[in-house]
């Protein structure tokens, strides 16, 4: 579904693209110069130990954190630059947090039809039947009435990701997804991600799941120290680490 | 508390639960319960007032739960209640005192005035609470703006207004204003007055509401494409309305018994409210009665509302 709206930009393959980015918090430099594709179907998972800046990358692609120097492009535009409008940006770069964030005030249903009518302008009745779309996705339908306090971490996390896949966003990016997840609910989650991967989301994923990243991934980057270190297939980043540092990091994680 | 091993036996103040302090406590209690029957006079209240001090001293200071200890206290505050009626007494012309305190008789023909009174009261806090939650999100939404140029303004209004007194500000509205042409009655100006006073105190229970919404909530709803004023309105603020149900209803409170401010500008009969009334009442019969029925009133009207607070704070504590 998504891939057909991407369609419309098949002029270019580069769905998203960093240029030299930059990014400092005060003193700290915590993106020291990132270069990073990311074709059209292309899921790329980012590791590397905690601080070496994975998720301040990935939130520089939609511009939850504006980069310090640099460039980031969607489709070939460049987008940290006042006169694009960030907010239409948005709906086409969906992200998925951490901490879920799901509005706790709004039933499921509500939470992925909100930015629909208001944002894209869909009627009620549209909003809804692409949100069963959505859910239907990640296997939620029955939960449409239920608050999100009343869902498994698991659910509420799959709630997030139809919220995100009912924009029909050109790319998804997955910010340590099932980081804060019981161990039994990860499956779940995981489950979903490599369906949409196998459907052709561009993705970007950010992950502690070495498993999720070597089996899904079209290419894993290693980063450390606001770098990226080491980048290419699994077989190679798992099989055969040439840096120093990345082996000395997977040794620790695997 | 609980704790295991060598540890639990002795108690964290190293003070034991029974024995030395206890006993001095109920000594202390029972001599001062006896002496409230012998010796009598403001000198025996000393005395009595000085012992149940000394009593829950111990208790609360030194955490002597022990029963000795609560008995003591007890009989020490019994003992000061006797001495303290029987010195009454003595020294009290208490008919005078009900006379001129629970008089029913000087509340004669005064209902509809204490009615009307309590109607107006009633009326200026409810019109200052939800013109002060209007224009108070509005304030507040200006303060938590990132933009200092637009925060300014914000808080120079809360600074304004919760830095002078709102007896002054009463005044200014009522009496300052007719110089520019702003010709106010009474019940209008105390409305406005406090209307504006209250949208300063409510501004800053909704930026503490506002700033209590996790940050992620904001980018999530940013992430969608939601614009900052659309993600306010629809995912910030109404997440932080729920959390200042509690506070905003003791503004309301707070607002209610400040009314009583506006009696200080006078009033025509209708709009007087309560504690205008009483005034009235008292400066015609030097009666104290119609204040004590006036302050009846007041807690008839507030105490409701402090123990709805009280429940929806720990609804929400279990929410949370």
């Amino acid at each position: 579904m998504a891939v057909q709206d991407g369609a419309n930009q098949a002029d270019t393959t580069k769905v998203v693209e960093l240029r030299r980015l930059h990014k400092r918090f005060g003193d700290l430099h915590v993106l020291k110069g990132i270069d990073l594709t990311l074709e059209r179907h292309e899921v790329v998972c980012v590791i590397g130990p905690s601080g070496s800046g994975k998720s301040t990358l990935l939130r520089c692609v939609n511009l939850l954190e504006e980069p310090t120097e640099g460039e980031v492009l969607i489709d070939g535009v460049k987008i940290n630059d006042s006169r694009i409008d960030i907010d239409r940006v948005r709906t086409r770069v969906g992200i998925v947090f951490q901490s879920f964030n799901l509005f706790p005030h709004l039933t499921t249903l509500r939470n992925v039809t909100l930015a629909l009518e208001k944002v894209v302008g869909l009627t009620k009745a549209d909003a809804r039947s692409r949100a069963d779309e959505g859910l239907e996705r990640v296997g939620l339908v029955d939960k449409a009435a239920a608050y999100p306090s009343q869902l498994s971490g698991g659910q509420q996390q799959r709630v997030a990701i139809a919220r995100a896949l009912a924009m029909h966003p050109e790319v998804m990016l997955f910010d340590e997804v099932t980081s804060a997840l019981d161990p039994e609910l990860v499956k779940e989650v995981l489950d979903v991600m490599r369906g949409l991967a196998s459907d052709g989301m561009t993705m970007l994923v950010v992950t502690h799941e070495m498993g999720f990243a070597r089996e899904v991934g079209d290419r894993v980057i290693f980063m450390d120290d606001g770098l990226i270190v080491e980048q290419g297939p699994p077989s190679a980043i798992f099989g055969a680490p040439s840096h120093p540092r990345t082996r000395e990091f997977l040794s620790r994680v695997l | 508390m609980v704790q295991d091993g060598a540890a639990g036996v002795v108690r964290s103040t190293g003070v034991p639960r029974r024995g030395v302090p206890g006993l001095f406590s109920l000594a202390l209690g029972a001599a001062a319960f006896a002496l409230a029957f012998v010796a009598r006079g403001p000198a025996a209240v000393l005395a009595l007032a000085a012992g149940a001090a000394a009593g829950l001293e111990l208790v609360e200071v030194h955490r002597v739960r022990s029963r000795e200890a609560l008995i003591g206290l007890g009989l020490g505050a019994a003992g000061l209640a006797v001495a303290v009626v029987a010195t009454a007494r003595k020294t009290l012309d208490l008919r005078f005192l009900r006379s001129q305190y629970l008089n029913i008789g000087a509340l004669h023909g005064l209902g509809g005035s204490l009615a009307r009174g309590a109607y107006n009261t009633l009326r200026l806090a409810i019109i200052g609470e939800i013109a002060g939650i209007v224009l108070g999100l509005l304030v507040a939404l200006v303060v938590v703006s990132k933009r200092r140029w637009v925060r300014a303004p914000g808080i120079a209004y809360v600074d304004l207004f919760r830095g002078t007194p709102l007896l002054m500000q009463l005044s200014f509205i009522y009496l300052a204003l007719p110089f520019v042409g702003i010709r106010l009655n009474v019940f209008t100006a105390g409305a406005t007055g406090l209307a504006l006073n209250s949208a300063a105190y409510v501004a800053e229970i909704f930026r503490a509401g506002i700033q209590s919404v996790e940050r992620g909530q904001m980018e999530a709803a940013r992430g969608l494409g939601m614009p900052y004023r659309a993600a306010m309105r629809y995912v910030i603020v109404p997440q932080a309305f729920r959390r200042v149900i509690p506070p905003l209803v003791n503004e309301f409170i707070a607002l209610l018994k400040d009314s009583s401010l506006v009696s200080a500008l006078g009033a025509t009969v209708e709009s007087r409210e309560l504690l205008r009334v009483a005034h009235d009442a008292y400066a015609q019969t030097a009666n104290a009665t119609p204040f004590v029925a006036a302050s009846l009133i007041y807690l008839l009207l507030t105490l409701p509302l402090t123990r709805v607070v009280n429940r929806l704070e720990r609804g929400l504590r279990a929410a949370a």
